[in-house]
């Protein structure tokens, strides 16, 4: 049976009509694959700038960071230097608290007696324990004969201290100058026998001179002496001064009431007879 | 607190070293005059550390030394002696019947503080 001629046609024309859209539907395709690579394209680049921005901004936080850190590394440098400055300054003030704390005992044991053996002990525990010396002596002036006269020793017996006469030798010396004296070598010691001391203090008050103190030796441990040796030395040579002067004045007053109180208690008896 | 027991004849000595004692924190300083006074305050009182003299009356550092480390109460308290006899014999002969440390006077105020709270772990 043979188709009829008008289908034929109609066929035809739908098959063109179809295939027409089969094109237009290839065309809308690749037209949406363009659009799609567009957009892509127009989506990178409004990324890009966002991203630089970013990147230029942690640039910028990066650098102000840095800058914090050289900041702070060289605060920590500072506090370090403070710190070793203050560390300094720590050993400084305990040395400088020790020589006030040797310095007060030794002026508080000074004035704590009116017995003139007991200040003469107590100089002589300042020199060994304090100072740090072996042989030594202490010598008084005698304000009549002007004799500097031995009155104790440490380390030699008393009377192997020879006397001395005020600006003869070299403790007669110290006791007229009132200057104390230091030998440059102190480690070979001095001559007791020719009353050569190798430092010797005079005890003054104010300018006047009572005596001396003089030390031959130190102890073996003891190589030189120290800034607060020196304060000590000073504090020696007016301290034990007064220490030394007001026992004895206190001695003698002692004495003379002593003696006092006696030619009372015989006149006061003499009418019972 | 630490105890510290200060044996020392000469009050000089004895002052100065209880004044630098004192700069321990909450360090209580005992004081003797000698060894048998030392003694007589270890069995009365609780001893942390003894400070003791050589050259002393009535009982000396090193006898006290002897004594404290051969006494099952005390023996194991350090003792420190601080003496004038500076010779290396002096300090070995200290060192032998069991003194902990050894100070040669006149002493170092600073050494003496760190010996001690060594010694005592403050």
């Amino acid at each position: 049976m043979e188709a009829e001629p008008g289908i034929t046609k109609k066929v035809d024309e739908f098959l063109e009509i179809f295939k027409k859209g089969e094109e237009f539907t290839k065309e809308l395709l690749r037209e949406n694959e363009k659009l799609r690579f567009r957009i892509a394209q127009l989506e990178g680049a409004v990324q890009k700038p966002a991203d630089e921005e970013k990147i230029r901004l942690y640039e910028e936080r990066i650098r102000s960071l840095q800058e914090e850190i050289n900041a702070v590394t060289e605060r920590y440098r500072k506090v370090e230097e403070e710190n070793k400055d203050f560390a300094s300054k720590y050993v400084e003030v305990e040395e400088i608290n020790n020589a006030l704390a040797n310095l007060y005992v030794a002026s508080y044991q000074l004035h704590s007696t009116l017995d003139f053996d007991e200040v003469l002990r107590i100089i002589i525990e300042i020199v060994i324990n304090l100072i740090g010396a072996e042989i030594f002596a202490i010598l008084l002036i005698d304000e009549k004969t002007n004799d500097i006269v031995p009155v104790t020793a440490e380390g030699i017996p008393l009377e192997s201290v020879p006397k001395a006469r005020i600006g003869e030798g070299l403790i007669g010396s110290v006791a007229r100058e009132g200057e104390s004296y230091f030998a440059a070598e102190i480690s070979r010691g001095g001559d007791v026998a020719k009353g050569e001391p190798i430092v010797c203090i005079p005890l003054k008050i104010k300018e006047h001179v009572i005596g001396t103190i003089a030390i031959f030796s130190l102890l073996t441990q003891k190589e030189g002496f120290t800034n607060v040796d020196y304060e000590l030395f000073n504090l020696l040579a007016g301290h034990a001064a007064t220490a030394i002067f007001s026992a004895r004045l206190y001695t003698q007053s002692e004495r003379k009431l002593t003696t006092i109180q006696s030619f009372l208690e015989l006149l006061k008896e003499k009418p019972k007879r | 607190m630490p105890s510290i027991l200060v044996v020392e004849d000469s009050p000089t000595m004895r002052q100065l070293i209880s004044f630098a004692m004192k700069r321990i924190p909450n360090a209580k300083v005992i004081e003797a005059t000698d060894g048998v006074d030392a003694l007589k305050k270890l069995s009365s009182e609780k001893v942390d550390l003894i400070l003791a003299d050589i050259n002393m009356p009535v009982m000396d550092g090193l006898k006290l030394v002897s004594l404290v480390k051969n006494n099952q109460s005390y023996k194991d308290i350090p003792v420190i002696i601080i003496t004038t006899e500076g010779a290396r014999e002096d300090r070995e002969r200290a060192l032998a019947i069991g003194a902990n440390a050894y100070l040669a006077k006149p002493i170092q105020t600073q050494e003496l503080i760190k010996l001690v709270t060594s010694l005592i772990s403050v």
